[in-house]
């Protein structure tokens, strides 16, 4: 009896969490698909509203922006984050904590300091804001997502691996990349996944130094700040949220897979 | 002269005076070692011996902080390894997992240049890659050496150990290194697998004719598949030799005891041929030590003979295990506990006469006889050395700031359990059982070490305190000589060995 009360009582609650979180969002993709300006109006179901996403060249220039942004930061975060891994993981004693403490120190700041900060400091280098700002500052904030992603990855690494490879004749440089890269690709890409996404939705830093640039967040905040709750920014924020989704949902499926295939090969 | 020379163009490896410190720690003490082409050389020790670090030495993993490594007499101290003709098989196999079973053995080939047999304009051999045909036929030829023909494309997570190892052993052969290093290759596997590849090695050494260096804390793996075994304790080598000598003749006690079952005793040379221990004269084969010389001896429990009625010494049967093909049996006789194997039985508390025949006593010379160190007078009646200050009783007149030669013997050392009560603290990191008492070695926190005679157990690793009594510490006067570092040399019966075989 009691232990019926107790599973009520877990269900009560996660459903209560999981509506206060996924409701607004699931109403929000519900009334994309009707042309009413207001949100609570239906006023029949149409496409109208994606229809003029996929035409509203500043969405689109947004959406381009973001795209770009996101993949060359994580791209180059995913180059960063692994040699810095590679290199953590090998220093010894306080060099490996300390230099641990310092790559996490972005994660862990407070994004509007981490903002102020960039924008101070481009500004004392008298970089101009816009791409070249946008893109350091997105890889500085991301190296750290990869740099965990990647470093459980070398600890479960025979300690010998790259000795193996010295030893039949590969050069240190050679060695590190024909036999210990290979063993963190599956690291590294979850790594660049959560770059990738983190890049992707960051308005914060972004807004600090964007410049002339608009990516999808800034360009939300700044359509709102003028016009008000576009209707379009309905179909918008659903695109964005599948998209994400189904994202979240291919790594999952890959990572399961992956699992049972090296459970599998170990029995 | 002449085979002097030729032993040394024989030679493939040749490490002179080789050290290693990491942290202020010498995990390899001055080894001298020189392993001859074509065989199968195993260096055997307790782990922490400095074993596989004198491999990785070897290897090129490690940097010797000072001496010199020859491979075919050029020096390749600071080679890097890539570009050693050495290879090596790993504990733990370190097989590249991304790589299925073919790909993994053709790794060192694709890398491989081999001369063309053409000069370029300054006379430099021309390089070439092997062939795709040529590494396809090399793989296949070694995977049938290994025994894994058919599974050139399996993937290496789905391999058992022992088949992992043999990719690992192909992986490393197919390159055709100069000398290939197995640093415990069987380590992993189960007892059976084990045995079953030991003799596989063997007989692939054999086959192939390649040079091994083998790691191992096995003893008995060390003794079956071995041509040559280095004993090895402390990060130097006690004994070189072949497996029979080093199970006959061990050089010291701790041989003795590391290599198979062994009684080993303090005794006294009364003269040549003779030796007194357990109250009783012994004849045995051992000469040219000094006259009452105090000397460690061993021997093997299968050489004890037992008789109920007359022998050399008088018994009682401690108690008695039977092992299969024999029985084992403790006998105190004397003050020692003797280890016999036997296949009659005799029953605890029963009576018996131990006899020991000339060829079953091997006589060593003691490592130590007396501690000895260098110390300096603090006071009238004290004395600094090993970091500690000791009283002592002064008759000779020494003044403040003589350095003096201090001396104690082995069962005037007391160690106590809480370090506060000994005047210096020390680790212990060796006991060995001497029958009547166990004899113990512990090192100081300046790197000095001491021999102490108790009959109180200590465990490998102790912290202790040492306490010696006043009138126990011999001071005289430092003598200008170089006595006092005396060494343990490696018994060179390997040399002999050898040139009777040719």
């Amino acid at each position: 009896m009691s232990r019926n009360v107790k599973s009520c009582l877990i269900w009560a609650f996660v459903g209560l969490m999981l509506a206060v979180m996924y409701i607004p969002i699931l109403i929000l993709i519900i009334y994309s698909f009707t042309g009413a300006k207001a949100l609570g109006v239906w006023s029949g179901f149409s496409f109208e509203l994606y229809a003029d996403l996929f035409t509203n060249e500043s969405i689109l220039g947004a959406f381009k922006n973001s795209f770009i942004l996101a993949f060359v930061s994580a791209a180059l975060a995913t180059i960063l984050g692994t040699t810095a891994a590679i290199g953590i993981f090998h220093m010894k004693k306080w060099r490996k904590s300390a230099s641990n403490f310092i790559a996490n120190i972005t994660m862990e700041n407070a994004e509007i300091v981490t903002g102020v900060t960039f924008m101070m400091f481009f500004l004392a280098l008298r970089l101009p804001y816009g791409w070249a700002t946008l893109i350091i500052a997105h890889t500085m904030i991301t190296t750290p997502y990869v740099i965990l992603s990647v470093t459980p990855k070398l600890s479960q690494l025979n300690p010998n691996l790259y000795e193996a490879g010295l030893d039949l004749g590969a050069s240190p440089m050679r060695s590190v990349f024909t036999v210990i890269v290979p063993q963190l690709i599956p690291g590294m890409l979850s790594g660049f996944v959560m770059a990738f996404t983190l890049s992707f939705d960051d308005f914060i830093v972004s807004k600090f130094v964007n410049g002339s640039v608009e990516t999808i967040p800034v360009y939300l905040y700044n359509a709102l700040a003028k016009r008000g709750a576009d209707p379009t920014l309905r179909a918008l924020s659903s695109v964005l949220f599948i998209a994400v989704l189904t994202v979240l949902i291919a790594l999952n499926v890959v990572s399961a897979k992956r699992k049972k295939k090296a459970q599998k090969a170990s029995a | 002269m002449a085979t002097a020379t030729r032993e040394k163009f024989d030679n493939i490896i040749e490490i002179k005076n080789v050290t290693k410190v990491f942290d202020g720690i010498t995990a390899v003490d001055n080894v001298n070692l020189a392993v001859r082409r074509g065989e199968f050389v195993t260096l055997l020790g307790p782990s922490g011996c400095g074993k596989t670090t004198l491999l990785r030495m070897i290897a090129g993993f490690e940097l010797p902080t000072s001496g010199t490594i020859l491979l075919e007499k050029q020096n390749v101290t600071t080679m890097p390894p890539h570009v050693r003709p050495i290879n090596t098989v790993f504990q733990k196999y370190a097989l590249f997992p991304h790589l299925n079973v073919f790909k993994n053995i053709a790794f060192g080939l694709k890398l491989k240049r081999i001369p063309t047999g053409e000069f370029d304009k300054k006379g430099n051999p021309i390089l070439r890659k092997y062939t795709k045909d040529e590494i396809a036929e090399k793989v296949e030829r070694v995977l049938k050496l290994v025994n894994l023909e058919a599974y050139g494309y399996r993937g290496i997570t789905g391999l058992s150990g022992g088949q992992q190892q043999r990719v690992a052993i192909a992986r490393a052969i197919v390159c055709e290194p100069k000398v290939l290093l197995l640093d415990e290759p069987l380590g992993a596997l189960d007892l059976k697998m084990r045995k079953e590849m030991q003799l596989e090695l063997a007989a692939m050494h054999k086959n192939i004719g390649i040079t091994f260096i083998y790691v191992t804390h096995d003893q008995e793996e060390a003794l079956t598949m071995s041509d040559k075994v280095v004993v090895m304790t402390d990060g130097a080598v006690q004994q070189y030799g072949t497996p029979k000598a080093i199970y006959d003749e061990p050089a010291n006690a701790f041989v003795a005891d590391f290599i198979g079952e062994s009684n080993i005793l303090s005794g006294v040379m009364k003269e040549d041929f003779l030796v007194e221990f357990c109250g009783a004269k012994f004849k045995c084969l051992d000469k040219g030590f000094g006259k009452d010389e105090r000397v460690d001896l061993v021997v093997r429990p299968e050489d004890i003979e037992i008789d109920t009625k007359k022998g050399m010494l008088e018994g009682k049967v401690v108690s008695t295990v039977f092992k299969g093909t024999y029985y084992e049996m403790e006998i105190l006789a004397g003050d020692y506990q003797f280890t016999v194997q036997n296949t009659v039985e005799r029953l605890p508390d029963e009576t018996v006469w131990l006899s020991i025949k000339p060829d079953g006593i091997h006589i060593m010379k003691k490592l130590k006889t007396v501690n000895e160190y260098v110390g300096e007078v603090l006071t009238e009646n004290t004395v600094e050395f090993c970091g500690g200050e000791f009283e002592f009783v002064n008759t000779d007149g020494f003044e403040r700031g003589d350095e003096v030669k201090v001396q104690i013997p082995f069962d005037k050392i007391e160690l106590t359990d809480d370090e506060d009560d000994g005047v210096i603290g020390a680790n212990v990191t060796q006991t060995l059982y001497k029958g009547s008492y166990y004899q113990v070695q512990v090192y100081t926190d300046d790197d000095n070490d001491f021999l102490v005679d108790t009959v109180d157990e200590w465990d490998i690793g102790d912290r202790v305190g040492i306490k010696i009594n006043a009138e126990n510490i011999t001071v005289t006067k430092k003598e200008e000589e170089s006595e006092k570092s005396e060494k343990i040399e490696p018994a060179e019966n390997e040399a002999e060995e050898a040139e009777d075989g040719e």
